[in-house]
């Protein structure tokens, strides 16, 4: 039985009939197409599925879309806003932060909402952050780099583009 | 954002990638991407027991399912022969049960359904009728008269052993033996562990009834070799196959074999007329496909009293799980596990290896590494750690004692290989000095004094990566060479198209960049395309650190094909001959007077357009490249390691990681597969591990048992690089994705024990778990 | 790994929330962060007809100290605590604990009530209640009740909590001058559960023990309290062999069992050198120190 339900993601209100126990990554993934968002495991311990809801990062695949209703949802699709790269991608690419890719769209959204809590964050305390994100190809040592980049930027940078600020306010 | 670099891409250049561009976007696409129209979902029931033997299936309540198309069954795919397949390895292995199953988690029938929530619904309805028979997990009991037999369908096997193999002189070892004043002996296990990238494996078949055409989309490391073996294996007509290998979400070895999930996939789009797709569950990943290692080791080592190895003898007992189905040359049961003799000169070696049926899941996969040779690393410099230990040398020490030296490569090692180039003590030396290695060790002196425990771990390795050559290698009988076709346009922008397929390694920006190199196109103006069989030339696939060896070496190839025929172009736009033309950089000038002068531009528009007489026109070539050799990287890794007696927990304080793989292309991403490696090399010491009880359970089927480093425990690496070129490569690179994972484990461990070895400790075994620290430390009294 | 179907009901109120349970009775599981529940959904160890979802319900989200107790709602999350400046100046060892729950995004839903209803004997929550000595109180429509914290469990992923009933509120008496508490967990890595954890929370009165609480995480059917260990501590001073004496009892304490992670001998050890660590890091804070 379907249940009727309206999530607002990245900023566009979309409203759907969806099983009770879809979960939210599925409904994005495959209700909505965003596949930017992906699965890595079964346990709730990869975090590829990473998502951002009311501006926290979430594990997509351990929350029912059901549960999203009236919320919203922003996906690594929204961080590029209009287009221009939030500082967090162009990190990612400078310091090669990514190789396969798979846990970047994750690892991105939750260093956004890192950044937003500490601006300024220390290794240590990236390295905590990013600890419910697994990734298998870059041993973090340049992930954490991107992060450091990343703040050091958007201190700078006193235009940051509207709609990555908009896709990050929690 | 910090502006793009003005680099132009030749080699040494760390531009930044190509490919990133559309992954930081969320736009990869990945295998779980792909949606066909009409597309239905499988979903596999899958063996509850190690060993059983099926009585009967009953699938009428997974049928009645609504959404439920097709229930597929051993019975049903052996009407089309199709129900065994053959693996890498020259075996057989089933694709899905019919007499019995033989490991946790085998595939028994799987269902096609149009929702991938039903068909697991359904997939749970399946009733199979199983009589439970003794499981055998350990290739010792599996090798014991009167075992239970695994393999009782195949016709002459009458126990479960697969093969003996030797490598080696066994007449001089045994002399060195004799001759020799002292033997470190080492008795170690080598645990199974899993790749598992975090892109689980995966299909999409889509088969059109009308055509006969198969499109499948796989999670492919060598989608040529699975063309081909598709072919063989499902009797389709290979020019009607097309494998596309999408964005690949890390491999690691893992996405090398063909697994019985993508041949159901098939068969039964086939059947059915609509694509299918299948995506593994972690566990799933976990339980079935492709594991690493699982290698009985016991090691010998012959010296001298003054610290010189004389020879080495090793026997070696191998878990193949219950299909040989690994992933390797014909040739080498064992893999290359003969370049056992590392980086030493060591005068003589044997090597004798044995491998077993169990119950437990087959697919042997080199997980980042060319095949075995991790094991042989492992167990080198295992003991000579342990050598140093025993004759109170010092670990650095014993090594540079014993290192090929500079002025012995090429070197032909007592196991057969020629070693092409090293300079093992100068990247030992900078790894050393990069530590402050002799400083630690005063430092390790006075906490041992106050009884606190800390380890310096060194482990100096040598890989054996990028094969072919094609006489000596092969999968499943085709030649390990590689492949590249470059097809220059007429406004100078190219496409390069490889055999090869990226799994995260950044082929689009290094190939480009070697293209760069020998041509001068901007690295932003070549398109690398890879993974589509129909639009690539014939490769064998990424994996053993081939694609910068055999790839790279196809690339500059036939970049330099092209440079030749363009040399001839430029003659005739700059009214020269041929033999004055000279080339540098992207420009080809008469010798002389290089004000005169056309870019390759030029020269590619020319190439369409105002050719000289009897030339072909285009600027177009394909190389097939099979390399005289395999390379050898090399490099050093210390460890320093912390250990708290009371709990066991070891901590790495510290590690320095000297590579030398050659002429390095694009600096970063070595330096970024470098890391990647150290983290996996770090997580096999420490935490990664599939392990069975004794019915064969499979404990480590998901990430909640089987453990990946995450941010917070990978250590943070110091980086040193010395750079020792093949003489036999175009380019003189040598492949880098895999060093660290070879060579890393070995140095955590050492680090371990050269903590704990006053206190009488020589071994423990990967992975290092607090509680196996303890309980070896609570042996010896030294336990808080 | 997908769930099998069930009923979604996401209620606005308590009452609503309590009307619903009452109805659908053992056909029905509470849903909080999820963090658990969704798991066993998902590899179908679990399978309820029925989900009452409580996120929706306004107010669960708190924890204030009023009338000398800490009271904390059925909402407020790890992250929460991981964060809170009260619990990392008076309740050392909630505050310890928080961070080494699970991972950071886990711990961004998981609820501290949802934890220790869920009961696995190897989460944390309920051992860290155990040496606060907490009460819970639960609700249903016909009433509530209070339970001690030691009363509440009764094996493994069991309690005395009923289908129809919400852990409303988690009562904790209010931390007085001179406390101080530790929590220490052994983890294979970050996102793992315990493999021992010992929970220890010390009042000191006058250079001695007031009162101490100890409890044990992963190395029994449910979350131990080591009352021996904190009957020893009770009016002694905290010298070496005192400290010793209580490390010794919490080890005897322990009924763990022999597995992956490690032998009975071995985490019967942790549990006594991490007891003895935390006695010493709880006294030092009790000090105002560390
Ligand atoms: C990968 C992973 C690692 C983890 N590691 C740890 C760890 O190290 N330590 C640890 O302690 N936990 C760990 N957890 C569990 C985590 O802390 C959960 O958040 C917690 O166990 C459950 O809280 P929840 O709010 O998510 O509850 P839910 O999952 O929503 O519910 C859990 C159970 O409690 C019931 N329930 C929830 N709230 C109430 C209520 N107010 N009244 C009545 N019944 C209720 C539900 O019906 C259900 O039966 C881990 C979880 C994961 C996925
Ligand atoms: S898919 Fe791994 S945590 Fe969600
Ligand atoms: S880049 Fe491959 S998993 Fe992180």
């Amino acid at each position: 039985m379907g249940q009727s339900i309206t999530v607002t993601v990245n900023g566009e209100k979309k409203s759907a009939e969806v099983e009770p126990r879809l979960l939210l990554v599925h409904f994005l993934r495959e209700k909505l197409r965003l596949t930017g968002t992906h699965i890595g495991c079964d346990t709730t311990h990869c975090g590829a599925c990473t998502v951002l809801v009311d501006g926290t990062p979430v594990k997509s695949c351990t929350m029912l879309a059901v549960q999203a209703d009236g919320q919203e949802v922003t996906t690594v699709e929204a961080l590029a806003a209009g287009g221009t790269l939030h500082p967090i991608q162009a990190a990612f690419k400078q310091e090669h932060g990514l190789q396969c890719g798979f846990c970047t769209p994750g690892m991105m959204l939750t260093s956004v909402a890192l950044l937003q809590e500490k601006p300024d964050p220390t290794e240590d305390e990236i390295r905590w952050a990013l600890s419910g994100n697994i990734c298998r190809c870059t041993g973090y040592m340049n992930i954490v780099k991107a992060v450091k980049s990343a703040a050091a930027q958007m201190k700078t940078s006193a235009a940051v583009p509207e709609a990555a600020t908009a896709a990050t306010r929690s | 954002m910090a502006v793009e670099t003005p680099l132009k891409g030749n080699i040494g250049d760390s531009i930044k990638r190509k490919e990133d561009d559309r992954f930081i976007r969320g736009k990869g696409n990945y295998l779980d991407d792909v949606v066909l129209p009409g597309m239905l979902h499988m979903s596999i029931h899958r063996s509850p027991f190690a060993h059983a033997k099926i009585k009967s299936i009953n699938t009428e309540a997974a049928q009645a399912v609504p959404g439920v198309v097709a229930v597929v069954t051993g019975a049903l795919l052996a009407q089309h022969k199709l129900a065994w397949m053959p693996t890498l390895s020259g075996d057989t292995q089933a694709v899905l049960a019919t007499d019995k199953v033989r490991f946790q988690g085998q595939e028994v029938a799987c269902v096609i359904a149009t929702d991938p929530y039903v068909a697991r619904d359904a997939a749970a309805l399946i009733e199979v009728d199983y009589e439970v028979l003794p499981a055998v997990v350990t290739p010792q009991n599996a090798l014991k008269p009167g075992a239970p037999l695994i393999r009782d369908e195949k016709e002459g096997q009458t126990n479960n052993h697969i093969y003996h193999w030797e490598a080696g002189d066994k007449a001089k070892t045994d002399e060195a033996f004799a001759k020799a004043d002292r033997v470190v002996k080492l008795d170690t296990f080598y645990p199974r562990c899993h790749p598992s990238p975090l892109e689980t494996c995966g299909i999409v078949a889509d088969i059109n009834p009308a055509t006969g055409h198969a499109t499948l989309y796989m999670t492919s490391q060598a989608p040529h070799a699975h063309r081909t073996l598709f072919a063989i294996v499902a009797g389709l007509p290979e020019q009607n196959i097309r494998i596309i290998s999408p964005d690949i979400g890390g491999g690691f070895g893992n996405k090398v074999p063909i697994y019985p999930g993508y041949v159901v996939a098939t068969a039964a789009s086939l059947l059915i007329g609509k694509p299918v797709k299948w995506v593994e569950d972690r566990s799933e990943n976990l339980i079935s496909t492709g594991f690493a290692r699982d290698f009985h080791m016991s090691g010998e080592m012959a010296l001298s009293n003054d610290g010189r190895m004389l020879g080495l003898r090793v026997k070696l007992l191998s878990d193949n799980g219950a299909f040989f189905a690994d992933a390797q040359p014909t040739k080498f049961k064992a893999g290359l596990f003969h370049i056992v003799t590392g980086s030493y000169d060591v005068a003589a070696a044997h090597v004798e290896a044995d491998g077993a049926y169990t119950n437990k899941a087959p697919g042997g996969v080199a997980y980042r590494c060319s095949f075995r040779v991790t094991e042989a690393s492992y167990l080198i410099e295992r003991l000579v750690e342990n050598a140093a230990l025993e004759m109170k040398m010092d670990p650095a020490d014993i090594r540079l004692k014993n290192f090929i030296k500079p002025e012995q490569f090429p070197y032909m090692s007592a196991t057969g290989f020629e070693y092409d180039s090293g300079d093992y003590p100068r990247a030992m030396q900078l790894a050393l000095d990069k530590l402050g290695y002799r400083e630690l060790r005063k430092e390790q002196a006075e906490k041992r004094k106050k009884g606190e425990l800390m380890g310096i771990g060194v482990a100096s390795f040598t890989e054996v990566v990028g094969a072919g050559p094609g006489k000596h290698y092969d999968i499943a009988g085709l030649r390990m060479f590689d492949s590249a076709e470059l097809r220059v346009h007429p406004t100078g922008k190219a496409i390069l198209k490889l055999g090869v397929k990226s799994q995260g390694q950044g082929h689009e920006t290094t190939f480009a960049q070697i293209v760069t190199e020998e041509l001068g196109i901007p690295a932003a103006d070549i398109e690398v395309q890879e993974g589509d069989t129909d639009n690539t030339p014939y490769g064998l696939g990424t994996y053993a650190s081939r694609s910068t060896p055999v790839g790279g070496a196809a690339t500059a190839m036939v970049s330099r094909k092209l440079r030749d025929k363009a040399k001839k172009i430029a003659a005739h736009l700059l009214e020269a001959s041929e033999a004055d033309i000279e080339f540098d950089h992207g420009k080809f000038f008469v010798r002389g007077s290089p004000s005169k002068s056309k870019t390759i531009q030029d020269v590619a528009f020319a190439a369409y357009t105002d050719l000289p007489d009897g030339l072909e026109a285009g600027l177009e070539g394909v190389t097939y490249y099979d390399p005289p050799n395999m390379t050898f990287p090399f490099g050093t890794y210390l460890v320093v390691v912390d250990i708290d007696r009371g709990t066991g927990q070891v901590k790495v304080r510290r590690m320095v990681a000297v590579d030398d793989c050659g002429v390095r292309i694009n600096p970063m991403i070595v330096e970024g597969q470098i890391h990647g490696g150290l983290t996996e090399g770090f997580g096999i010491a420490f935490m990664e591990l599939i392990t069975f009880d004794e019915e064969g359970n499979c404990l480590g089927s998901n990430f909640t048992d089987y453990l990946l480093p995450t941010s917070w425990e990978t250590p943070k690496f110091e980086m040193g690089e010395t750079v020792t070129p093949s003489p036999h490569h175009p380019i003189g690179a040598k492949g880098v994705g895999e060093s660290a994972t070879v060579g890393s484990p070995a140095a955590f461990v050492n680090a371990v024990i050269d903590a704990v070895g006053h206190l009488g400790i020589k071994n423990i075994d990967m992975p290092v778990t607090s509680d196996k620290v303890w309980e070896a430390l609570n042996k010896v009294g030294a336990a808080e | 790994m997908l769930p099998a179907p069930f009923e979604y009901h996401a209620p606005k109120t308590m009452e609503e929330a309590l009307g619903l349970l009452d109805e659908l009775g053992e056909d029905a599981k509470v849903l909080a962060g999820g963090q658990s529940l969704i798991p066993l959904l998902k590899l179908r160890f679990a399978s309820p007809a029925h989900l009452v979802d409580i996120n929706k319900i306004e107010d669960l989200d708190f924890l204030e100290e009023r009338d000398g107790t800490l009271r904390i709602g059925p909402l407020f999350r790890h992250k929460s605590a991981e964060r809170s400046s009260l619990l990392a100046s008076r309740y050392h060892v909630m505050a310890d604990a928080a961070p080494q729950i699970a991972d950071p995004i886990i711990r961004n839903r998981g609820t501290i009530a949802g934890s220790v209803v869920h009961a696995d004997p190897s989460g944390d929550w309920g051992t860290v209640l155990l040496a606060l000595d907490a009460e819970l109180v639960l609700r249903s429509k016909s009433g509530s009740r209070t339970v001690k914290a030691r009363d509440f469990f009764s094996g493994p992923f069991s309690t005395s909590i009923q289908a129809t009933e919400i852990l409303s509120e988690i009562r904790i008496p209010a931390a007085r001058p001179q406390t101080g508490g530790a929590y220490l967990k052994l983890e294979r890595k970050v996102g793992d559960f315990a493999t021992v954890a010992v929970a220890v929370h010390l009042q000191m009165d006058d250079g001695k023990v007031g009162s101490a609480g100890i409890g044990l995480t992963a190395v029994g059917p449910q979350n131990i309290k080591a009352e021996r260990a904190e009957a020893a501590l009770r009016g002694a001073r905290l010298d070496d062999a005192t400290i010793k004496q209580a490390a010794a009892l919490a080890a005897e304490a322990a009924e763990p069992r022999a597995d992956h992670r490690g032998s009975i001998e071995y985490k019967r050890n942790v549990v006594r050198v991490f007891t003895e660590r935390g006695l010493k890091r709880a006294y030092e804070r009790a000090r105002g120190g560390g």
